[in-house]
């Protein structure tokens, strides 16, 4: 018998305190307690550049109805944030490779910048991540399009209303000579508005997400209705097929 | 002041095809790395200093009709990119230099608007 369609309540787009803007709260039990409160039962880790802390996250979130994508939210040299998100840590430890080389050698200043803890699944301290996460790697957003899709992930470029790294404010419109699947609004505008407020989106998939740098800011708004929770279902989600889509609440 | 003559001076490297460039007068000049704020505040027909690289600056110069672009500290656009711009008539210029320094010498040459 074929898997039944489901509604997941979604955030594809969570920081946790690997990442130097995040508050200290976000780590792997809370990150689970906060999400499941909501009802939600999909999330991805997203930190800037780095995807140390997501094996834990998934480890606390072991037994529980949340599942845990593997991602990333990457800044590529237009200083240009975008979701890469996957279905295997395998995955994201080859974009994570790619990553570690193209990033320019700059030491974390944490009373600059804010901690950067890598942490278990208990949200015990590891160690702190010595790279500074928030710069742009010197990878292009076209070429980091491609090596995503080739490793099978989804490229969707984060907040694209944002001025500050958000693609639109960037690079001023989306590009076209590459397969851009769906684009990522943040939370605080309303998807319907967005088509009307910038034409530049229209015709593109839209996601929205918390952005979530402190445990109340779970967006919880968007449920996508799939049979599992993986990157091709999330993918048919985005394009309206055989019955998968993106709702919003 | 025709382009001939800010590219002889700043010493700039032409990345797309030649055209006789002392026939364009650029009206005025910009800079800025967000294609956003250059939609909204480039003037027509000027001059843009810029170390983005990105294919979406050809569509931003085309829509303004810009004069040329100056891409600042060796930042190389893809080949694909100046292949659109040779098709958009869009001229893409090249310093290992960085944007202060274009402008300051822009400035310098007596260039100001
Ligand atoms: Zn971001
Ligand atoms: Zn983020």
């Amino acid at each position: 018998m074929a898997n039944l369609i489901k509604p997941f309540r979604t955030d594809l787009h969570v920081h946790t305190v690997l990442s130097p803007c995040a508050e200290v709260e976000m780590i792997p039990p809370l990150i689970v307690e906060y999400a499941l409160d909501l009802g939600i039962t999909l999330i991805a880790i997203t930190d800037h550049n780095s995807s140390a802390n997501i094996e834990a996250v998934q480890k606390a979130a072991f037994k529980t109805p949340l599942n845990v994508l593997p991602g990333m939210e990457l800044q590529t040299r237009e200083e240009v944030h975008s979701l890469c998100l996957f279905d295997t840590i395998e995955q994201i430890y080859q974009l994570q490779k790619l990553v570690t080389e193209t990033l320019p050698p700059i030491k974390n200043e944490a009373e600059h910048f804010g901690e950067q803890f890598v942490v278990d699944e208990t949200g015990e301290f590891i160690r702190r991540e010595e790279q500074l996460l928030l710069v742009s790697s010197s990878l292009s957003l076209n070429d980091a399009w491609k090596f995503v899709n080739d490793l099978g992930g989804l490229f969707i470029p984060a907040h694209v209303n944002r001025k500050a790294f958000g693609l639109l404010g960037s690079l001023g419109l989306v590009p076209t000579d590459i397969q851009i699947e769906a684009l990522e609004i943040s939370k605080h505008l309303n998807p319907e508005d967005a088509a009307k407020q910038l034409p530049q989106v229209r015709g593109y998939p839209l996601i929205q997400d918390g952005d979530v740098h402190r445990l109340d800011e779970f967006n919880g708004k968007m449920t996508l209705y799939l049979e599992a929770p993986t990157i091709d279902e999330i993918r048919m989600a985005i394009h309206n097929n055989n019955g998968r889509l993106v709702g919003f609440s | 002041m025709n382009l001939q003559e800010i590219i002889n001076n700043l010493d700039l490297k032409v990345l797309t095809e030649p055209k006789d460039f002392s026939a364009i007068e650029p009206t005025c000049g910009y800079s800025s790395d967000l294609l956003s704020c250059v939609m909204a505040g480039a003037p027509h027909k000027s001059i843009w200093v810029t170390l983005q690289a990105h294919s979406n600056i050809i569509a931003v110069a085309t829509l303004l009709e810009l004069s040329a672009i100056v891409i600042t500290e060796g930042a190389m656009p893809e080949l694909a990119t100046l292949a659109r711009a040779n098709e958009e008539g869009v001229v893409i210029l090249s310093t290992e230099k960085p944007t202060f320094n274009v402008i300051g010498k822009l400035w310098e040459m007596g260039f100001h608007c």
